[in-house]
């Protein structure tokens, strides 16, 4: 099947993009405790904030999920309403981990303030630079749904963006582990 | 590739909540849960693993293949290389900093 190898050529993809988080977590876990006398994680994240982001991810791929579903049915209304959501989620996390990101250099804490402020946005940035791409990706998809026959070959485009979209939200959890939970413990 | 029940998804969905509700309380205070800041840093890291194998069993559909299963092969050597980087990183810049002479230390 044609396919189930660009699925696989895609998984691919998908798993170095994982070594290349996986490298910037390493650099950010043996510069955090670098501050140059300046804000330590815990004086600077805000929990409650953090969650908020965190829950609407998680909500975002489980309505990918029902997407794709949909797509699956053959259903197409259902489909593009649920990655319309998805989409919103996504976009209402990039605004506030934007929102974030300007508070922090507004506060004179921007990445030029330490190795472990520069580790931090290098890290958090990158997911964030991917989460645009699939934002990006997914409108182009709901045209598609839009506007082309579900054949298995477009559903294995849309597949492929769902793919993208979960493994994102995997990213996200380690981020919230390490970066904000890591980082307001100690 | 198809689509899984709908249960399936909403089951994936609940059980990620629970744990990143359940990792949330643990950062908010430890001391709640009787632990000390180490031993709740390992249950966070630990509620995250469970976090991800959630998503990846629910979400990342891509497990069910026809033929050998190739997905699965690059998933299992991307993880080892993946905890090779992250925990070598960590010991090796862990000693490092340990092993300085006394005047570099900061």
């Amino acid at each position: 099947m044609v396919s189930d190898s660009k699925v696989f050529g895609f998984w691919v993809y998908l798993m170095t993009d994982l070594i290349v988080f996986a490298v910037l977590f390493s650099a950010f876990i043996v510069l955090r405790n670098n501050t140059f006398g300046g804000p330590s994680g815990r004086e600077l994240f805000s929990m409650p904030f953090v969650l908020t982001e965190t829950l609407l991810l998680l909500t975002s791929t489980f309505t990918c999920s029902l997407g794709m579903l949909f797509v699956h049915r053959n259903q197409k209304r259902s489909a593009i309403f649920w990655f319309l959501v998805t989409f919103v989620c996504g976009l209402s996390f990039l605004g506030m981990e934007l929102f974030e990101f300007s508070e922090l250099v507004k506060g004179g804490d921007s990445w030029q303030r330490s190795a472990f402020l520069s580790s931090f946005f290098t890290l958090v940035g990158t997911h964030g630079f991917h989460i645009s791409i699939g934002l990006i990706w997914m409108s182009v998809a709901m045209f598609r749904i839009y506007l082309c026959p579900l054949t298995s070959d477009v559903i294995s485009k849309i597949f492929r963006m769902a793919l993208f979209w979960h493994f994102l939200d995997i990213v996200w959890v380690f981020i919230f582990t390490v970066v904000y939970g890591m980082g307001h413990i100690l | 590739m198809e689509g899984k029940p709908l249960a399936f998804r909403i089951t994936g969905l609940v059980g990620s909540l629970l744990l990143t509700l359940g990792a949330y309380l643990l950062i908010i205070d430890p001391g709640f849960f009787y632990l000390t800041k180490e031993t709740a840093i390992i249950a966070i890291v630990i509620l995250a693993a469970l976090q991800a194998m959630i998503q990846f069993i629910f979400f990342l559909n891509v497990w069910r293949e026809k033929g050998p299963p190739w997905n699965l092969g690059v998933f299992i050597s991307t993880i080892s290389i993946i905890l090779i980087i992250v925990i070598f990183s960590i010991w090796i810049m862990h000693h490092l900093d340990y092993n300085m002479m006394p005047k570099m230390k900061s």
